[in-house]
């Protein structure tokens, strides 16, 4: 038996990781979008690919996201499986035309023949004192389009075993990357690294009994952390990452939720029309007679995402989920 | 027989009646850039011209300065540096009357400031306090684009709005070089040309898309060759010769203001210091290469024709210095004040009439607000 060193390892370093692995083991997979070859992307992500593999296999396209999904797109028809960068989520919006129309359709149009092994990966969420139109929280968009998978990882070997993933799959894949968990470190086994939850299936962080914790990405750390705080208020919470949002794994939160009987989805993006929603109406749907209280939301407020110096007054943070989990103490006449 | 010429023979003839809309010669913009400081045609160039060239060259090159200064003390979010391109900011912002409009690219602080808004105001999105500091229709300059080439159509719209009017109004929507192989772009100039709106479309080529160098943007001979196509002229421009970018600007908003309608121009010049303060430039290129740019220094090239031409002293250089320094104090000094943000105003401009959820939130923020500054233990 060997043993191998489990070293410390960032978010950021085991996606380019996994962009590596899946470049070397699959001559179809490239890689494209704004910087990612000599720069290695703004966040790092596609650094040395461009030298390892050459600019035909990781590739500066011009600044156009319309068009590089679009012509990703035409590449994925001839057989190849684009990685497409967008370089920060609110910029991923002029190729939103070619996602709905034509990304998540094309398997559905040609009646299964032409499906498209393509991820587009989005860095999205806020956080990190970005200026305007860097730091939207677009998945409900995503979500609301049949035809994509929408994952996300909370952790760094899921940041690796979910891009390795997506990039096999034979289906379009939106993968958001929590921003500001690029930064965020683990000890992680490069060497066994694939050993993580395929997409679609949710993972429970942390277990407890007295409530869940509903969650993905960026929010996934801020519910450890109230699921910690709430030991002192004699709550017992369980946490659930999603990890992904479609598929969407209803019996991993609806076990959990059976077990503790109550239920707070947490999610940075905002309430209205958000994820949140959805996932309240699904565990409301499937457990209505084990829940002890309505399934309650913690999200962002539904704002345009704020400027910097404020952002922390919208990001749900522990005082609001801890809050909120005050507030499962459900009675008939509140 | 060449490709060219095969191609030719594939071409379905034409009916008898079909004429090109325009003889694309005079669309052409010029093989070089075009020059007036160390030419002739300098001698023709207006001297309270050039000293107000001057004076804001030199002021926004403080400018440029300061703010990047100010990223390195934590009071900027992030500052992308126009260094080297002053010459084609502060062009952009005189050559515009008081009723025309400016739409700005995230690298335009300098042009914003030069056209009259507080220079404070001006920095409130990189500072990160709010997303536009500066009220628009006060200053007629758009909100700072981040979006690239997104702001291009609405100038497109503005100005057709105001022909529509009846007023004499021209937008010059300024983009970058990486901006132009955005899809908007695209749409913006052919809607100008079909509706022959009075714009500017201002293209400031300083080499690179963050890291990605022009020769992958565009197999095009330059940016503003790409004005043809739409049956508008395209003009190319030194963008470090501050008299030539502002009379050849001059004239595309002379010729929009007649109803001429709209022209590219093309500014060749260079980014000097890296994309932002969180850029590393050294990745992409060598410092030779900056070197020989820094040779051409839109400063530099005013100074040395208003020197020979005796319209600037020392006297006049430390006077002009000394108002940047002057400016420059006054920024910094506001800067390194903490500004007072009202969490509330979150929920102020999201509608004209708050909805219910949103008036529920704001009560939730304010009771967490009141919370918080209870202090501890009094409950
Ligand atoms: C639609 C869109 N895509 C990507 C970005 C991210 N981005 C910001 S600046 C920049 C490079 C812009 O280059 P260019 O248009 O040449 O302007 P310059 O920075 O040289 O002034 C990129 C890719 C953006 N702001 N908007």
């Amino acid at each position: 038996m060997t043993t191998v060193a489990v070293k410390p390892a960032t978010m950021a370093q085991a996606l380019t990781r996994a962009l590596r692995d899946a470049m070397a083991a699959d001559p179809s997979v490239h890689v494209m979008g704004e910087d990612v070859g000599t720069l290695g992307g703004v966040f790092r992500v596609t650094d040395g690919l461009a030298k390892e593999f050459g600019e035909d296999r990781c590739t500066d396209t011009p600044l156009a996201e319309a068009g590089i999904l679009g012509t990703a797109v035409g590449m994925a028809m001839y057989g190849l499986r684009p990685v497409v960068e967008m370089q920060f989520d609110a910029f991923a919006y002029p190729a939103f035309e070619q996602l709905v129309s034509h990304v998540a359709k094309m398997r559905n149009r040609t009646r299964g023949r032409m499906p498209l092994p393509l991820t587009v990966r989005i860095p999205y969420g806020g956080g990190i004192g970005g200026v305007e139109h860097h730091s939207d929280s677009s998945e409900a968009y995503y979500m609301a389009t049949p035809g994509l998978h929408v994952v996300t990882p909370a952790t760094v070997a899921d940041a690796y075993g979910l891009l390795r993933a997506a990039i096999a799959s034979d289906d379009p894949v939106v993968f958001l990357e929590p921003k500001r968990l690029y930064w965020s470190k683990d000890s992680w086994n490069p060497e066994e690294p694939t050993s993580v939850e395929p997409i679609g299936r949710a993972v429970v962080r942390r277990s407890g009994r007295s409530a869940t914790l509903i969650t993905y990405g960026p929010s996934v750390p801020v519910c450890m952390e109230a699921a910690e705080a709430a030991r002192a208020e004699g709550w017992d919470l369980e946490v659930v990452d999603l990890r992904s949002l479609v598929p969407f794994d209803d019996e991993t939160v609806c076990a959990s939720v059976r077990r503790t009987g109550r239920a707070v989805v947490v999610h940075e993006s905002g309430g209205f029309g958000g994820p949140g929603g959805e996932i309240a109406a699904r565990v409301t749907e499937r457990c209505f007679h084990h829940l002890e209280a309505p399934v309650l939301r913690v999200a962002g407020f539904d704002l345009p995402y704020p400027p910097p110096m404020l952002e922390r007054h919208h990001l749900p943070g522990v005082d609001r989920i801890l809050d909120a989990v005050g507030r499962l103490q459900w009675e008939a006449e509140s | 027989m060449t490709v060219m010429e095969q191609r030719g023979a594939y071409r379905p003839t034409p009916p008898p009646a079909w004429q090109p809309r325009t003889d694309p010669a005079p669309l052409l913009p010029d093989a070089e850039p075009y020059r007036v400081l160390g030419t002739e045609a300098a001698a023709g160039a207006d001297p309270e011209l050039l000293r107000r060239l001057y004076a804001e060259l030199v002021k926004g090159r403080r400018y440029n300065a300061q703010a990047t200064a100010l990223t390195k003390q934590g009071r900027l979010a992030v500052y992308p540096s126009s260094t080297g391109q002053e010459a084609c900011e502060v062009a952009a912002a005189l050559v515009l009357e008081e009723r025309d409009w400016l739409f700005p690219s995230y690298r335009d602080t300098l042009a914003v400031v030069a056209r009259g808004v507080d220079p404070v105001e001006a920095l409130t999105l990189l500072r990160g306090d709010w997303h536009t500091g500066y009220d628009p229709q006060q200053h007629r300059v758009a909100p700072l684009s981040t979006p690239l080439a997104t702001q291009l159509p609405h100038a497109v719209g503005l100005a057709h709005a105001a022909r529509l009017k009846g007023d004499d109004v021209v937008a010059l929507a300024m983009v970058g070089d990486g901006g132009t192989s955005e899809g908007d772009f695209h749409e913006a100039l052919n809607f100008a040309a079909v509706w022959q709106a009075p714009v500017v479309f201002f293209v400031q080529n300083n080499g690179f898309a963050i890291s990605v160098p022009l020769a992958k943007q565009t197999a095009a001979p330059s940016l503003a060759h790409k004005a043809v196509g739409y049956g508008m002229p395209g003009r190319l421009v030194d963008g470090n010769d501050a008299a030539a970018v502002h009379e050849v600007l001059a004239d595309a908003v002379r010729r929009a203001r007649a109803g001429g309608g709209p022209t590219l121009v093309e500014a060749i010049t260079y980014r000097v210091e890296a994309h932002t303060n969180a850029d590393d430039a050294t990745r992409y290129r060598g410092d030779a290469e900056v070197e020989t740019w820094k040779r051409h220094d839109p400063i530099a090239l005013l100074e040395q024709e208003l020197t020979a031409r005796g319209l600037l002293d020392e006297a006049a250089a430390d006077s002009v210095r000394q108002d940047a320094e002057t400016m420059a104090a006054a920024l910094r000094a506001h800067m390194n004040r903490d500004p007072e943000l009202d969490p509330m105003d979150l929920f102020a401009h999201v509608y004209a009439e708050p909805t219910p959820q949103l008036l529920e939130q704001r009560e939730q923020l304010r009771a967490e607000l009141a919370a918080e500054a209870e202090p501890e233990g009094a409950q």
